[in-house]
């Protein structure tokens, strides 16, 4: 079961979804069966692989990334984010904000249908937003809807939602997936027939799904953005990668995501670039070597900047990912308006390193090649989860390169639920590798801020700095984004300057698609933002039903 | 056989709560969005902030109702129909693979016994350990690039190809055998060395018996002392065996289902445990502990039937 370990969820479900760009004209859908013509044509059949079968199709209820990518493609959200990662109109067409950054004002599309036909209005995401406080409600995401002080309809196509404080990611937390309430008004929601085949307002419709094995899209041809070309989507669920691979070469999947060496070398065949276009670009993700500042040992700086010279993020970024990714530095991703260029550096160099700990007491004083302190060992031990080979290998090289400074350490691996529950959530380990995705928008509050450290919560390593606490706090409450950048930029310094983790690499993704689709534009965001354009010119169509 | 089912079902229950980790961690740990409320709002919607034993009788309750409860997982689907949608393919595929062991294993077995030590009994001796010894992911992989992807011969993974609804029955049935080729071969591969050496020794030890000479000394061909004679004897132990299979049918392989992207019985338990299903998990123990004890009722019954002996020692 890989695929439930692959990230700690610091979920941005609705980017990876179905978005468009608006700048494109739609073409009309032409009859015309020219054979060498590559102009858009509606028809054929997508097969996208899939490592885990999704959970539920009802958004509300679901917290893995295939249900998201499948929810994407099902439902509409009022605001999305385009494919420059800036918030643009989705159900809503406009929104307002007022002067005190307290209440926004959504002006919903008209003529808009549900795919059972009912009309979509501002009853509905009335009707969503209740669903996400509902206390009987099992959801994940109740959090951000609660700091919500009162949302009104006032009339079918305006919605308006009031805040107490400013909040900064308040109007892209309007991307949720707005659920229908003529079908689940005064329903036990984990009981509704929806969450088997659900019904939207996105551009493709469900049509069945069988657990464990497919679930098949149909396009929707009422779609308020035009029907999208590619008539069909089929999800194949197969759980083994190395599988995945073969069923691509054979034709039997269409679109997935590459590993580092399938990339690299697998592919590298005359016949495989034939027949398919592979895409790379950084992924939203970056792997860390957090400290546990619990520990006496990791409370003073200098070891944790001594360690982070020991480090060849390089060789990190060659070894495990076979050189496709980069070094990270900060929280944030290199080329998105948050991510600060300036902050202090690290490079490998085990000198300074032992240096700075020599300077923080830690020598070698009983000559058996380990540094030492009071008697004690410079030793500890890296935690991290099983199922990640990626993390498993940072550890091996890690033990490798802090051995050279004289620092001992010891890898343990360790399945993900036991992982969680004894070591990260009691904050009971030493130093742990582990992955965050990256948020569109930079506020990092539930990760950073001091008040974020007890069971449980995402601040395991115990960081606590009161500068960081009042940066993060203003960063949230501000809507201007020029005050943001200067919040932030600031707070990168600081984690730069402390290092409570080493940021280790940006992994790249690595999407691979047969060449039969045309259409396909990298962006930012990654290349499914124009999902509902990608097309197969006639000539080329493979599935004609 | 109602007190060792509550046993199982107890230890079992108590097993799996001893297992660090709840199935609300899974759904909101490291999730920015969730607040150490919703999590107890979480265990009280699961009913996991109850006492154990007092949460150990309600499921038992509700079995007894022939309930076996909602899933955990975010699908919340009823643990029965989870169950019962991925136990035919299951079953379909230990069925066939089973077959194809006795089949291939039996002659292997009789002909090993017969001509002992000869070039063919040691050359399948090889061969048989050789399958016992290879891992199957490995085996499965290198027959799906060579005969799925080079030679195209056979589906790679999965059951059924798209546009299945759209063939005919024949083509149905056709096309679904070819994606069963290689995941029988390859589950009934590693089988085969234990069957048949089996059936080896079997035969070896009855051979030597005294009917056997007397079959001889009638003057029979050996063609019916041996298949006459000889095999009902041996098949006997294996007979047994097959009745104690029965839990077996419905028990999946993990490694083997997730390779050949099969929906199974395997992959299901094994996404439960790792996501603390509890009632999933007990779900699927309890019909496997049903299995295993009619399993042996069979065993012994089917002894009696083959064995007077049995039958007279009562």
């Amino acid at each position: 079961m890989r695929l439930s370990v692959i990230l700690p969820l610091f979920l941005l479900v609705f980017l990876c979804g179905c978005q468009q760009d608006n700048a494109t004209p739609v073409p009309s859908a032409s009859n015309v069966a020219d054979e060498g013509s590559l102009a858009p044509v509606h028809g054929d059949t997508i097969l996208q692989g899939a490592i885990g079968d999704a959970s539920n199709l009802l958004p509300v209820l679901a917290a893995d990334s295939a249900s998201s990518d499948i929810n994407g493609l099902v439902y509409n959200g009022l605001v999305r984010y385009d494919k420059n990662l800036e918030v643009e109109g989705d159900l809503a067409e406009s929104w307002e904000i007022s002067p005190d950054n307290l209440t926004f004002t959504f002006h919903l599309r008209r003529g808009i249908s549900w795919h059972d036909g009912q009309p979509f209005t501002s009853a509905d995401a009335l009707f969503t937003y209740q669903l996400y406080i509902d206390p009987k409600t099992p959801t994940a995401y109740a959090e951000r809807y609660r700091q919500v002080a009162r949302a009104e309809a006032p009339d079918p196509y305006t919605f308006v939602v009031h805040y107490d404080q400013p909040l900064a990611p308040a109007l892209i937390s309007w991307s949720i997936p707005i659920h229908p309430k003529h079908l689940l008004e005064g329903v036990d929601v984990t009981k509704s027939p929806l969450s088997r085949s659900p019904i939207g307002t996105g551009p493709y419709r469900f049509v069945e799904w069988k657990a464990g094995e497919k679930i098949v899209l149909e396009s929707n041809k009422d779609y308020y953005e035009g029907e999208p070309f590619i008539r069909r989507v089929v999800y194949r669920i197969i759980p083994d990668q190395a599988t995945m691979f073969l069923e691509l070469q054979s034709g039997g999947i269409d679109h997935m995501g590459l590993n580092p060496i399938q990339f690299s070398t697998q592919t590298a065949t005359p016949n495989f670039r034939r027949n398919f276009n592979k895409f790379r670009y950084p992924a939203f993700a970056y792997t860390y070597l957090g400290y546990n500042q619990r520990r006496p040992m990791f409370q003073d700086k200098r070891v944790r900047q001594a360690l982070t010279h020991a480090i060849n993020k390089q060789e990190l970024v060659d070894g495990v990912l076979l050189g496709l990714g980069q070094e990270a530095n900060g929280p944030y991703k290199p080329g998105t308006w948050p991510f600060n260029e300036t902050v202090k550096r690290y490079p490998h160099d085990p000198q300074k390193a032992k240096k700075l700990l020599a300077d923080a007491g830690w020598e070698d004083h009983d000559g058996d090649g380990i540094l030492d302190k009071d008697g004690k060992p410079l030793a500890f031990t890296i935690v991290t989860n099983q199922g990640n080979e990626q993390r498993i290998k940072c550890g091996e090289i890690l033990q490798q390169r802090f051995r050279e400074i004289g620092v001992v350490v010891k890898l343990r691996v360790i399945e993900w639920a036991s992982f969680l529950k004894e070591f990260i959530n009691p904050g009971d380990f030493d130093a742990t590798i582990l992955g965050w995705t990256v948020p569109s928008d930079p506020d990092s509050y539930n990760v950073w801020h001091s008040s974020k450290t007890g069971v449980g919560q995402l601040n395991f390593i115990n960081f606590k700095n009161p500068e960081v606490d009042e940066l993060l706090e203003k960063g949230r409450r501000t809507l201007d984004q020029a005050k943001r950048k200067q919040y932030y930029d600031r707070f990168q310094e600081i984690l730069a300057e402390e290092q409570p983790y080493t940021f280790l690499y940006v992994p790249d993704s690595l999407p691979v698609v047969a060449k039969r689709f045309h259409g396909i534009e990298e962006a930012p965001s990654g290349i499914m933002h124009n999902f509902i354009k990608w097309y197969v010119p006639k000539g080329q169509q493979k599935y004609l039903r | 056989m109602v007190p060792l089912l509550i046993g199982i079902t107890l230890i079992s229950f108590i097993v799996i709560h001893l297992a660090p980790g709840e199935p609300t961690d899974l759904q909101t740990q490291l999730n920015p969005e969730a607040s150490a409320e919703l999590q107890q709002r979480l265990r009280a919607h699961y009913g996991l902030d109850k006492p154990l034993p007092e949460q150990y009788f309600n499921w038992l309750g509700r079995l007894a109702r022939l309930d076996f409860g909602q899933s955990f997982h975010q699908d919340h689907r009823p643990v029965l129909d989870k169950i019962l949608e991925r136990m035919p393919i299951t079953i379909l595929i230990n069925v066939l693979s089973i077959g194809l062991i006795l089949l291939v294993a039996i002659p292997i077995g009789i002909f090993s016994a017969t001509h002992r030590n000869s070039m063919f009994d040691r050359a399948t001796t090889v061969f048989v350990f050789v399958g016992f010894a290879m891992p199957s992911f490995w085996l499965a992989l290198l027959l799906m690039d060579y005969l799925g992807v080079r030679l195209g011969w056979f589906p790679i993974a999965g059951l059924k190809s798209l546009g299945f609804e759209y063939l005919g029955l024949g083509g149905q049935i056709l096309d679904l055998a070819s994606h069963l080729v290689l995941p029988v071969f390859v589950s009934a591969f590693g089988g085969l060395a234990g069957f048949s050496r089996y059936m080896r020794s079997n035969m070896l030890e009855v051979i030597h018996q005294d009917y056997i000479l007397t079959a001889r000394a009638k003057g029979l061909s050996e063609r019916v002392v041996i298949l006459r004679h000889a095999l009902r004897n041996a098949l006997l132990p294996v007979i047994t065996i097959l009745g104690l299979s029965v839990p077996g049918l419905i028990g999946g392989s993990v490694i083997f289902e997730t390779i050949f992207a099969i929906p199974g019985m395997g992959k299901l338990f094994y996404d439960g445990v790792m996501m603390r299903d509890y009632p999933l998990i007990m779900g699927v123990l309890v019909i496997g502990a049903i299995l295993t004890l009619v399993g042996n009722l069979l065993a012994d019954i089917g002894y009696a039937v083959a064995d007077p002996r049995i039958r007279k020692a009562d």
